[in-house]
């Protein structure tokens, strides 16, 4: 964190000041470790093994915050019978299909239950997935790496039934959907013991799973000693109950997995049992990469969703292609909570797109918005493009010929293009690799053949224009122009403003002025009035109060709506993202407030504005007993005012005002009336915590130990080794190494990550054109041991050549002790760090290969993301080969270990390949 | 000493604005080096304290301070120490983040400092040495794990400034704030500062930074322009953690003194305080130093002294010769003619 959000680290640092103990989990030795109280170092991609073996640690030694978790999780609830979990089917768990890789998820439903279907959420459920909750988030980073599909949270899936279809969900990453509200249960009529002794109820089910996460267990997969685990584990423990909360704060080095989502569950199950969620100084924060990679999925720039986490609808799935039949595929009537309303945030929506043309007869448009016929992630995408489906690309701010895995694929793919135009504020890599990128100084492309037609557009910084950003926490903050953009620079606004205006003047004359055609009309009919200022910038404020919404009729006509309560499904009202209704009340743009944290309550609600209804913290029902009385005076944060029969506190409540904590529903209530008093977790179908997932993610109800795709050890737990229902590529310019005890693994015997550093910025657009930051960190390198560097020959300040089964680049080597070898399974894994900032090309002010090239392109099924925080390689002293010579090195390599396109692509692990290492050990 | 008031106001407009009950606070202190040096009713004394212990590396303070100076780039090297590619204070570099990594060592015996540091009751360094710091994993005694240590060095503004004293032009004079800084368009490259300085920090700006000021002596102003409007120096504005503080002398000697009081309570009994003596060799620096280490280990000298502290008594003495040399000529003379 202090690496990579120095800033936001002021804040560890004071309350490292005010006692707070900071323990820093990460295979190097960072800047943020140089300053917390303890480091451990643990191997690349093995933290379920270490947060499973917290659950164990807590289950085991009973100390799991009972109250909380009896009341406020579904640990109570009983589970059907004939689930299976994965120590029975040697690492899948029931319902799992080699066939296509993906599971039917009955069998993990909750006791009379054969499905469960879309959410109970409300709008609840949908914040939710802004971030600051448990299973949200890797957002950040997606664009870091620069996929705009991938940023969305690891939310788990907002499918319809769970035995649905899950390749359907696949396909169009439905973990983002709706907010990934996990699924409705109903009216939460489910059986529960609250002895939690049933041995079918999730307590149970759980506690048996996690049995074999000991701590000789973690140590052998994770290369974590005992001693500093088992601190570790007191310190969470000791830190949390009544009187105190953990936080838990990861970014990208947890979600770039094939397995990331359920990274993200393990540090939920945790924070349920401890009773660290909806409490003040608990949750789960996930750290972007990006001041705004919020609000990127909030108003998404991805493939499958529409604002609002409203869901994008898909051609096949909705017949008869009416509004109403996509409303009903979000929620029903009968179901809990604010999504009942998913109508009037869809007219709303329809209205702001479309105005006046948006008329109940001709259902607000609906037909207008394009619909989707499959997999459009970034992969997917740049994929298509090799195969000539995809003819043009926008870059906005994205540089994936250095900030996407495989970098080799991205830009071949782009040469195929038509035409791309890179909208940036330097002439990134993107730009330029048609002339300088790495495949032109190996031969395999020339720059005469390339018929990309690429257009170069200088962006305005964010200094250099008005708006907002939102941040991880939900909360909108708006920034001024500080400076006019130089030159020919221009804000994004502004580029795509004009060219909508050109486009529609265009299609409105039609071709040889013969007037518009019909199907142009989407666009010609699009609301398009913004007003520009002298230099035809368009009002950012005036698209900031067109997604709050407005009245449209009535006595209030003009006015911004307060709350998305006031949208209606009648065409009354317009509101371009319901969840941020609210951030123009009164007709004033909220997130402009800057009151001083010492002139207000310490909950600071007067600094910007949080969505949904300027809340601070999601769940805070769970703040309090099931009585509405705070845990402690220490961690009060909102109860109930028992005189005035209302929820009241520091921060807005998170629960319906005036239900009670003794209220229990009606059997067949929906709505929010639906929730029981002690159901703190509005946005789950059951109002509990789910430390099991019956639906919702693609990949089990329970994080359980997988390793990469790529791994020099074989899984300690069972034959299974990789996650079985990870996406993976077979194709012949994306090979994976061999791992564990498969032969030819020991050809690329080392782990490698990358990262960020503090000097630099992701791909580094922003940082290796300026003078005073390529100074800092002037030059790629690699960090190794010392051990590594003797076993190998590096020499500090030579150079090393890193070979994976994809590439070889060349990078500067730093020998340090902050890389430690690790015992891992009764061997050395020795890693090797690469901060990902460099590219291939000439106009930057420092270069060099590129991490990202290393990779390939294998994915994580719920949420698409690609698994670029480990992969395996061999490391050479000296510089790499040039030209064709790089080629036949990295042929030899793959001779060598004897890849196929087989290798590492089997979604289920073969028999008899891989022994479990650990069985009878 | 080489710049009087005469006819200068003391105070500049900008700095009453800055104190925030309207009124300019000024120094009372008899040794005050601002008013020493002429300056009356100057400002209190401005500087730095750098609390190393919790800084995390960022690099903030050196690109701010380039930034808002306008200083130049100086190379696109790696230097393949640590993180540290800037290397060390210079003409171009007037902000430098220092990286050790100090290997897991075996216990070490506690070290006795080399530098003349004042002991302020318990405060001072070694001072719980002897007391039961059992349990603390960060005491030389006891820590055995590696170790990452970060510092921000910078000029040091000293009390008694050997740059100053031998700058023959007054290019180098001494602010209103006790600061210490060089008037660029005065000096005229001489270079009598750059041995002069006991830290090694000021020095001439060579050709390949660059067109300005080319065989200029620089360094750290401590933002004489940010601290005339009332503003806080970049460096210390951009820095995150408030490693590097801001302030009046005085209060950041006593803040000092009570964060190195907190580290020896929590049993950081290797915490000690760097160049804020002003019973050092320097008169006490106007930026000092909280160090988690001896000074050696962050490159600084551990008994800096005026260079041109002996210089007083070095003229006395000469001056004592030559009337003896004259005395003996002259008797030479008069004992011929007897």
């Amino acid at each position: 964190m202090a690496e990579c959000h120095p800033v936001g680290f002021q804040w560890v640092m004071e309350a490292k000041a005010r006692g707070a103990t900071v323990i820093h989990v990460d295979p190097r030795f960072t800047r943020t470790s140089a300053v917390a109280d303890r480091h451990v170092a643990i191997r690349a991609g093995s933290d379920i093994a270490f947060l499973g073996g917290i659950v164990n640690h807590i289950l085991s030694t009973d100390s799991y915050f009972r109250e909380y978790v009896v009341a406020y999780t579904n640990a109570a609830t009983i589970l059907r019978d004939d689930f299976v979990d994965v120590d029975d089917l040697d690492g899948v768990f029931s319902g799992y299909d080699p066939e296509s890789g993906t599971y039917d998820t009955a069998t993990w439903q909750y006791r009379g239950r054969t499905s469960v279907s879309a959410a109970a959420g409300e709008e609840e459920q949908i914040r939710n997935s802004g971030g600051a909750d448990g299973d949200t988030g890797q957002g950040g980073d997606s664009q870091q790496h620069g996929h705009g599909s991938d940023q969305g949270g690891g939310r788990h899936s907002g499918g319809e039934d769970g035995s649905q279809d899950e390749a359907s969900q696949g396909a169009r990453g439905a973990g983002h959907e709706l907010g990934g509200h996990g699924a409705n249960l109903g009216h939460g009529q489910v059986d529960r013991d609250e002895t939690l002794q049933d041995p079918h109820c999730v307590f149970q089910v759980l506690k048996r799973h996690y049995a074999r996460y000991t701590p000789e267990m973690v140590q052998e997969v994770c290369g974590v000693p005992p001693e500093d685990f088992l601190a570790v584990c007191r310190a969470v423990v000791e830190n949390s109950g009544r009187e105190r909360t953990t936080a838990w704060v990861y970014s990208v080095g947890w979600t770039h997995h094939t397995v990331g989502v359920q990274y993200i569950r393990g540090a939920a199950v945790i924070q349920l049992l401890l009773g660290n969620m909806g409490r003040p100084g608990g949750g789960i924060l996930a750290l972007r990469g990006h001041a705004s990679i919020q609000g990127s999925t909030d108003i998404p720039t991805l493939f499958n969703l529409l604002p609002g986490y409203l869901p994008m609808p898909m051609v096949q799935e909705h017949g008869s292609d009416s509004l109403a039949d996509y409303v009903a595929t979000i929620a029903s009537p009968q179901q809990k909570g604010f999504w009942t309303a998913a109508d009037a945030y869809t007219v709303s929506l329809l209205k702001a797109y479309w105005g006046d043309a948006a008329q109940p007869d001709n259902d607000f448009c609906y037909r207008y918005i394009p619909k989707l016929t499959g997999d459009h992630g970034t992969y997917q995408t740049v994929m298509d493009m090799l195969d000539d489906t995809v003819e043009g690309y926008f870059l906005l701010g994205q540089n994936p010929a250095v900030g996407s895995a495989h970098g080799r694929m991205q830009r071949l793919a782009m040469s195929h293009l038509k035409w791309l135009v890179v909208r940036d504020l330097n002439l990134i890599e993107s730009a330029t690799f048609w002339k300088d990128g790495p495949e032109i100084h190996t031969g395999e492309l020339r720059t005469e053949d390339i018929g990309t037609e690429v257009f170069f557009l200088p962006a305005a910084s964010h200094v250099e224009k008005d708006g907002t950003f939102t941040q991880t926490q939900r909360l909108l903050q708006w920034h001024h122009k500080a400076v006019e953009p130089p030159g020919d620079c221009r804000s994004d606004l502004h580029f795509f403003f004009h060219l909508g205006r050109m486009m529609r003047e265009r299609l409105a004359r039609g071709e040889d002025g013969s007037g518009p055609l019909e199907r142009d009309r989407p666009l010609l009919d699009l609301v398009w009035d913004y007003p520009v200022d002298e230099h035809g910038e368009p009002s950012a404020d005036a698209v900031l109060r067109e997604i709050n919404g407005v009245h449209l009729s009535g006595d209030k006509a003009g006015q911004p709506l307060s709350s998305y309560t006031e949208m209606k499904p009648d065409g009354s009202t317009s509101g371009g993202c319901w969840i941020y209704t609210g951030v123009y009340a009164d007709g004033v743009n909220q997130s402009q407030r800057r009151k001083p944290g010492q002139d207000q309550s310490w909950v600071a609600p007067e600094w910007g504005w949080a969505w949904p209804s300027n809340r601070r913290t999601l769940y805070n029902r769970a703040s309090a007993d099931p009585q509405g009385r705070p845990w402690s005076e220490r961690k009060a944060y909102v109860w109930w005012d028992a005189e005035k029969r209302t929820w009241t506190g520091h921060d807005v409540p998170d629960f319906p005002l005036d239900t009670a904590p003794d209220y229990r529903p009606e059997p067949g209530v929906g709505g929010p009336k639906g929730l029981a008093g002690d159901d703190p977790f509005i946005m789950q179908g059951d109002g509990k915590g789910w430390l099991y997932a019956p639906t919702g993610l693609l990949d089990g109800p329970m994080p359980t130990h997988y390793e990469p795709q790529e791994s020099p050890v074989s899984n300690g737990l069972y034959r299974q080794q990789a996650n079985p229902t990870r996406q993976v590529f077979p194709r012949p310019d994306n090979p994976s190494g061999p791992s564990g005890d498969e032969p030819g693994a020991q050809v690329f015997p080392y782990v490698f990550t990358t990262y960020r550093l503090t000097e630099h910025h992701t791909a580094g657009g922003m940082s290796r054109w300026l003078p005073y930051l390529s100074e800092l960190q002037p030059a790629f390198f690699c960090e190794v041991s010392p051990a590594l560097a003797a076993e190998r020959g590096l020499e500090n300040g030579g150079w090393a050549t890193i070979v994976s089964a994809r590439t070889a680049i060349e990078a500067r080597v730093l020998v340090t002790e902050r890389m430690v070898p690790l015992r891992v399974n009764g061997r050395t894994v020795h890693q090797v760090g690469l901060p990902y900032h460099w590219g291939v090309g000439s106009d930057a002010l420092t270069t060099g290969d590129s991490a990202n090239d290393l990779f390939g392109v294998t994915l994580d099924p719920n949420v698409h993301i690609q698994e670029t925080k480990v992969a395996t390689c061999d490391v050479r002293a000296g510089r790499r080969p040039t030209g064709a010579d790089l080629l036949a090195l990295v042929a030899e390599y793959q001779r060598r270990a004897g890849i196929t396109l087989a290798t590492g692509n089997q979604q289920r692990t073969p028999v008899g390949d891989q022994p479990s290492p650990l069985t009878g050990s | 000493m080489t710049l009087t008031t005469g006819g200068v106001p003391p105070v500049r407009a900008g700095v009453a604005a800055a104190v925030p009950d309207g009124a300019p606070v000024r120094t009372a202190d008899p040794d005050d080096p601002a008013r020493k040096s002429g300056w009356d009713g100057a400002p209190r004394r401005k500087g730095f304290f750098t609390d190393t212990s919790i800084c995390i590396g960022c690099k903030a303070c050196e690109v701010a301070c380039k930034e808002w100076n306008g200083v130049p780039e100086d190379g696109l090297d790696l230097l393949g120490t640590s993180y540290d590619n800037t290397g060390g204070l210079g003409a171009s570099t007037w902000r430098h983040v220092a990286f050790i990594e100090q290997p897991a060592a075996p216990a070490r015996p506690a070290v006795d400092l080399g530098m003349p540091a004042r002991h302020r009751g318990s405060a001072g360094p070694g001072a719980d040495r002897t007391g039961d710091t059992a349990g603390a994993s960060t005491g030389p005694a006891e820590r055995t794990d590696f170790r990452w240590l970060m510092s921000s060095d910078v000029c040091k503004h000293c009390t008694h400034a050997a740059c100053l004293d031998v700058c023959p032009t007054g290019s180098l004079f001494r602010t209103e704030f006790g600061t210490v800084v060089v008037q660029d368009d005065i000096c005229n490259g001489c270079g009598y500062c750059v041995p002069a300085c006991p830290y090694g920090v000021i020095e001439r700006r060579v050709e390949e930074h660059g067109p300005k000021n080319v065989g200029i002596a620089q360094k750290c102003t401590l933002c004489y322009d940010r601290l005339e409007v009332g503003r806080t120096p970049a460096c210390a504005q951009a820095c995150p953690t408030a490693s590097i503080q801001f302030g009046d002398v005085e209060e950041l000697r006593e803040r000092a003194a009570a964060r190195l009081a907190t580290l020896h309570d929590q049993g950081v009994a290797e915490a000690r305080l760097y160049g804020d003596d002003p019973d050092d060799g320097v008169g006490g620096a106007g930026a000092f130093f909280l160090l988690l280490d001896e000074p050696e280990v962050y490159g600084f000298p551990p008994d800096p002294v005026v260079t041109t502290r002996d210089l007083p008594a070095m003229w006395r003495r000469a001056g004592v010769a030559a009337v003896t040399l004259l005395a003996g000529a002259a008797a030479s003379f008069l004992g011929r003619r007897r």
